[in-house]
């Protein structure tokens, strides 16, 4: 946090009227209207798509700046014909499901990688450090072939198995760990703690920045999927919401943007959420391992 | 084909092979007819790497020069990619390194079996779902396939060599790479300016950093449907400002020539909030002192700015390079897919959108395959980079 300089002492004459002014004014005003004209551009697309999630077609190309009366109506569309709420059910599983695995899975695999000797230790390390080199858009069309052989066309083990496993989580435990103190360890060891019991009463209580920031990174990836479930869902059923907001443009018809936006609103909820509530941890995470 | 030519072929690659380790290892050492004998099977290994599974289909006579020459990369790539790490291999074994030592971490649990149990699950998935789709995209992509269809035929590199003088894919790379580079050069210019603002120390600053960073948890579909609105040419609320304020109106969607300043502008918006993150990150590890003796020195706000602070950040900057072009290569796909669906007349077809038009709207499996190891190739590339630089990054303070 930033820190001011300690306010002069005040002699003790009456103020004058334009230094009563200037109190008023925060310091270095300048800089508070430069930063709300910043927020303002970078938040408008989202605050013009909650004003129009309240409108009608016509509010819309009237350029009406209030909300509108239509959102219950918009809400219908969204949740009754499009059917949202299935969608983002769905969604919200998916995220929830790879997100646990991944951190678990990461941090399981930081813990054999730093504290553990073993033979081969480097080329194991190499065989997860080249998968950062193989973004999976890349292989979709194999991936594609390999789980419908599988035959997990369709079903949820197709969105959450192949995504369990993550480099980038692996590598930030084991920058994490490395840094911890080996005393820790040593003494756990002497206390005739197993890897395990290290691992849940240690290593997890001085992690959560990590795990936070992880959780973040993660459920925003996850929550973001979209060429690989157009692709290997069909039908609705277990469709995630990126692809379920499809049925809210148009197609045949002309296109209604109310609901649209509505749809893009709700859509946007759960990530900013996980966001908004473990912020504090994904920024100091990050700071950390901003050297990888 | 005659038997001589892949004979031909690797006789080449076995000297030229044995050369380079010599030169490079073995030259006055003890072990130097090892090191040449290594170095000519490490060459035979690394030409056989891609003609074995081909069967040296590139030389065979119907094929014409283009095939030969691809033909020829290939065997380079594969010579590559063994000589390169025997290098390393034989250095550590002739300065009597082992391989098995590992690295005397105090601390450490006992215990060989329970560490692979603990990463037994990662690297399953990382063997089954990535390395295996991996190889099998390498072997589509000289195959004849379609989706659902059981039958493939083996096109040796064809599906490679009709690349090159097929013009709607030049355009597509071009596409690809001026729309990769406007996101990055204008998404880091703008946030770099965020990012310095959002830094000052003002009442409210978590706040601020909040506003300005949310858009991080935006989906890239989620911008492309927002952005389809405000582009829209005839209710869009851009066109209207700018209709209002310059009496302009600008055809977004519908202009080859500014459809793709649409994909760029949302997709700035969209990434802004991560380049934000790293350069107030960055920032809080430019030390105050050195400023602070620079503007004793006389330097103004300006020249502090250039020629302390935006070196000194060079190593953010090229982390997010890399990341920002690897976001501008795959996640745009979304933001693409609702905004414009890749027109008008291809403007904004990226190269991940025409591996998805051509695999599954069209149907040719090897054809895509062939392109997207040509993606494949430029991440590689990417990352290369990336890991090579990032070794002697400056750390700075903390």
């Amino acid at each position: 946090m930033a820190t001011y300089p300690q306010e002069q002492a005040r002699p003790a004459v009456r103020p004058t009227l334009s230094e009563r002014l200037r109190g008023l004014v925060p310091e270095r005003w300048y800089i508070h209207v430069l930063l709300w004209i910043v927020c303002f551009i970078i938040g408008f697309p989202l605050f013009y798509a909650i004003l129009v999630a309240t409108q009608t077609n016509s509010d819309i190309y009237a350029y009406r700046f209030l909300p509108g009366s239509s959102l219950p109506e918009n809400w219908n569309v969204v949740m009754n014909i499009a059917k949202l709420g299935g969608y983002m059910v769905n969604s919200l599983f998916i995220a929830i499901v790879v997100t646990v695995g991944k951190v678990v899975l990461s941090l399981l695999a930081g813990l054999a990688f730093v504290y553990f000797r073993f033979p081969g230790k480097w080329l194991v390390f190499g065989f997860v450090l080249i998968t950062l080199m193989m973004p999976t858009e890349i292989l979709i069309l194999a991936l594609f072939r390999l789980v419908n052989s599988l035959g997990w066309g369709n079903t949820y083990l197709a969105l959450i198995v192949p995504f369990l496993a993550s480099a980038t989580g692996s590598f930030l435990f084991r920058q994490h760990f490395a840094n911890i103190p080996s005393e820790l360890s040593e003494a756990a060891q002497l206390d005739g703690a197993t890897p395990m019991q290290f691992l849940l009463r240690i290593l997890i209580p001085i992690s959560w920045n990590t795990i936070g920031a992880l959780t973040v990174i993660q459920f925003v990836y996850v929550w973001n999927f979209y060429i690989w479930p157009v692709l290997i869902i069909n039908g609705q059923e277990r469709q995630v919401v990126q692809v379920g907001l499809r049925t809210l443009m148009g197609g045949d018809t002309q296109t209604r943007y109310g609901p649209m936006m509505l749809g893009a609103v709700i859509a946007s909820i759960p990530p900013v959420i996980v966001f908004l509530l473990l912020q504090k941890q994904f920024m100091s995470g990050f700071t950390l391992t901003r050297d990888k | 084909m005659q038997g001589w030519i892949p004979a031909l072929i690797l006789g080449i690659a076995a000297l030229l092979g044995a050369v380079f380790l010599y030169n490079t290892v073995g030259r006055g050492h003890r072990a130097s007819l090892i090191v040449l004998g290594a170095g000519a099977l490490t060459g035979v290994a690394g030409a056989l790497l891609f003609m074995l599974p081909l069967n040296f289909c590139t030389f065979e006579q119907e094929h014409d020069i283009i095939d030969q020459v691809f033909g020829v990369l290939l065997i380079a790539i594969g010579m590559a990619i063994t000589l390169l790490p025997a290098r390393w291999v034989l250095t550590r074994l002739l300065n009597k390194q082992s391989f098995l030592a590992v690295d005397a971490s105090p601390g450490a649990f006992k215990g060989i079996i329970l560490p692979f149990v603990f990463l037994a699950p990662t690297l399953i998935i990382l063997a089954v779902f990535l390395y295996y789709p991996s190889l099998e995209t390498f072997r589509l992509s000289t195959l004849l396939a379609r989706l659902g269809a059981p039958r493939t035929a083996f096109v040796c590199v064809d599906n490679f060599t009709r690349l090159v003088d097929d013009s709607t894919y030049f355009n597509t790379v071009v596409v690809t790479l001026l729309i990769s580079l406007a996101i990055v050069v204008i998404g880091l210019i703008l946030s770099l300016f965020v990012a310095v603002l959002a830094y000052q120390p003002v009442k409210g600053a978590r706040i601020y950093r909040t506003l300005l960073i949310w858009p991080y948890a935006i989906s890239p579909v989620v911008a492309g449907v927002i952005f389809l609105l405000m582009f829209n040419p005839t209710g869009g609320i851009i066109n209207y400002g700018l209709d209002s304020v310059f009496g302009i109106q600008i055809p977004w969607l519908n202009d080859p020539s500014v459809a793709p300043w649409a994909v760029i502008l949302a997709s700035v918006w969209k990434s802004m909030g991560y380049n934000i993150l790293f350069y107030i990150a960055g920032l809080q590890n430019v030390p105050k002192d050195l400023l602070e003796a620079a503007s004793i020195d006389g330097a103004n706000l300006v020249r502090r700015f250039l020629q302390i602070t935006i070196p000194l950040l060079s190593p953010i900057t090229f982390f997010l390079v890399i990341t920002n072009l690897t976001y501008a290569f795959f996640e745009t796909f979304g933001t693409i897919d609702y905004l414009t669906g890749g027109g008008p007349l291809n403007s904004t077809t990226t190269m991940m959108y025409r591996i998805y038009q051509i695999g599954i709207r069209n149907n040719d499996l090897g054809k895509a395959a062939a392109e997207s190891i040509i993606l494949f190739v430029m991440v590689i590339g990417l990352t290369v980079i990336q890991f090579r630089t990032s070794g002697n990054q400056v750390t700075y303070g903390a």
